[in-house]
């Protein structure tokens, strides 16, 4: 079932901030169909009363107790940051 | 945000109450009557000393960045885990808003870019939150009605920006990044803004008493998001905009006034209400349009296959229920019922925990505090001690006088040692001095006095300077015997006991 066409390849590329030229387009829309295709086969079978499977381990979401465990990292965080100035991250001006 | 729960909503009477007793708010257009349809989507930044998904402090106005684990910054391979303090408060608040708490619930990632949000995606609960519907009761102008609130989920703040510290660069603090928030969304069932400041009010109080938020909103740790439609009486609902971001509680009110106009007016001159995002601008009063960006609400939700389902046995959901302080429903009705208190009273005393904290304490005081000592207590601490705060400046956590002595001064005038003018003096020494009000009375000589010899030689030499007036008494001037009362007075200097002073009067007048 071929349900990706190159407009939804445009549209999931600038949701995803990646930008794509017009051949990778081209060669993504039978790609993207095939992995959903392969996908889809799962779809052929009967699952009726059949719980969504959450984890491969029987086991349930672990709690942890609130106690500050971080210490301040903040000039190794931003170290690794492009730009940063006064304790700050810094990016070009963003203003709605 | 939640559109689908918005339209899911069957429509509702205006007032299921009162059977339509309240005044409804009606806006007058050009082509008749319209009514308001609003909801609000409140986010309250949990109390809990680390982050939702990190061990991140949250401590508000620390050092920029100082607070960021390599979780809340995004790094590759960082995993969450769930802090259990935040879904206990989660639980507490639903449970106080007599909601139903899904024993299981499931976190989903909400995609979207942003220079706040390192991870691309906020966590949050779309599909499955850990509070489904509950409720709670409004007053305005002395009517009950019940709001309906669809759900509670948690999810994670963003960081902060800030725009004005450099001409071409934005600023990132990411310490918010994380924290634990509550969206409490609210059913359509707001009909005025006037009950739209009631409800948030309302559930200020109650995260306030349930102490799983502390529902500043200078500070942004509450915030609204107001869904604002009009149609004409009987009609299904409009097409509804949202006001993000909100404030305060009288912004809100004011928001939703001009919003409401706003979209009569382009429905009445024939436009259509488009359904889009708007920001409050307080200065001028006005709503606008954010420009958003075509795609922008396309956030592609999808389960976080980082976290499992959350699963809450029964017995924490117990241990949630058990912690839970008396909240101010009840609390307002057991003062009325057993306190004896007027409900208008008993309402401003529990319309925030810590007045209602402070009287209790007062109370403590008392071997038994029956209605009449409840009563006293209540009145002067919410017209005098109120009263005084507020010339002072000073809220009931910071008040120069104690509930220890407030109660002494309240014993002081209930055992007849003080009189209501006297009690008034010594409240404002108190209030100078923080001394306790019987070392005042005693050392400035301001008690009571009840001695019949001592007011009984007064009034007998009034009496015997003011002939003329007793004979104009004696012969059926009654209004008189004031000016007899006000001349004892003054004479004792306010000390006597006005009851003894009655008393004699007319016994010696009568004579």
């Amino acid at each position: 079932m071929s349900v990706i066409n190159a407009s939804i390849v445009r549209k999931i590329a600038k949701l995803a901030c990646i930008a794509v030229t017009e051949e990778e387009v081209t060669a993504m829309v039978p790609e993207l169909n095939a992995i959903l295709g392969w996908g889809e086969q799962l779809a052929a079978i009967n699952t009726d009363g059949v719980e969504p499977l959450t984890s491969v381990i029987a086991q349930s979401q672990r709690l942890r107790e609130d106690e500050v465990t971080v210490p301040d990292i903040r000039d190794a965080l931003l170290a690794n940051a492009p730009e940063a100035e006064h304790g700050f991250f810094t990016v070009p001006k963003v203003i709605e | 945000m939640l559109a689908l729960l918005w339209k899911s909503v069957p429509d509702l009477p205006a007032s299921r109450k009162n059977g339509g007793k309240m005044e409804k708010y009606i806006l007058e257009g050009a082509t008749g009557s319209w009514e308001i349809v609003v909801g609000l989507e409140v986010h309250a930044q949990v109390i809990s000393k680390s982050k939702l998904f990190s061990g991140a402090a949250t401590a508000f106005g620390a050092e920029p960045n100082s607070q960021v684990s390599l979780i809340d910054a995004a790094m590759p391979g960082m995993l969450p885990v769930v802090n259990r303090e935040c879904i206990r408060q989660a639980v507490r608040t639903g449970i106080a808003i007599g909601a139903v708490i899904n024993r299981v619930s499931k976190f989903d990632r909400k995609n979207y870019f942003y220079a706040d949000l390192p991870q691309g995606y906020q966590i949050s609960q779309l599909y499955h939150p850990i509070v489904g519907e509950g409720s709670l009761l409004i007053d305005v102008d002395g009517e009950e009605r019940e709001i309906g609130i669809e759900r509670i989920h948690v999810e994670q703040d963003a960081g902060k920006l800030m725009h004005d510290q450099h001409p071409t660069k934005s600023y990132i603090d990411l310490n918010r990044a994380g924290i634990a928030l509550m969206e409490i969304v609210s059913k359509p069932d707001i009909r005025s803004p006037a009950e739209a400041g009631a409800y948030l009010r309302k559930l200020r109080a109650i995260l306030r008493y349930v102490g799983s938020c502390d529902g500043n909103m200078e500070e942004g740790s509450m915030r609204a998001d107001v869904n604002v439609s009009v149609r004409k009486a009987g009609e299904p609902f409009g097409t509804r905009c949202e006001i993000k971001n909100v404030n305060s509680v009288r912004f809100v009110q004011a928001a939703i006034e001009y919003e409401a106009r706003r979209q009569i007016e382009v429905i009445e001159d024939g436009g259509k209400i488009i359904q889009e995002t708007r920001l409050f601008d307080h200065d001028k009063g006005e709503t606008r349009s954010l420009r958003s960006k075509e795609d922008a609400h396309d956030y592609r939700y999808f389960p976080d296959p980082d976290l499992l389902p959350l699963e809450l046995p029964e017995s924490f959901i117990d241990e949630c229920r058990e912690s839970l302080p008396e909240l101010p429903d009840a609390k307002r009705q057991r003062y009325i019922t057993h306190l004896n208190l007027t409900p208008y009273t008993a309402s401003v005393i529990t319309a925030d925990h810590e007045t209602a904290a402070w009287f209790e304490a007062m109370l403590e005081y008392f071997k038994e505090p029956d209605a009449k000592i409840a009563t006293a207590a209540a009145n002067w601490l919410t017209s005098e001690l109120f009263g005084a705060l507020k010339k002072l400046g000073r809220d009931i956590t910071d008040s120069p006088v104690s509930p220890k002595q407030g109660a002494e001064l309240i014993a002081l005038v209930a055992d007849g040692t003080l009189s209501g003018s006297l009690a008034k003096q010594v409240f404002e020494i108190m209030l100078e001095t923080g001394q306790n009000p019987a070392d005042i009375a005693e050392e400035r000589g301001l008690k009571q006095t009840s001695d019949t010899g001592a007011i009984e030689e007064v009034i007998n030499k009034i009496l015997a300077d003011n002939q003329d007036k007793v004979e104009q008494y004696r012969s059926g001037k009654d209004k008189l015997f004031g000016f007899f009362v006000g001349q004892t007075m003054r004479a004792m200097a306010g000390k006597a006991n006005p009851a003894v002073v009655n008393e004699l009067l007319k016994k010696l007048l009568a004579a």
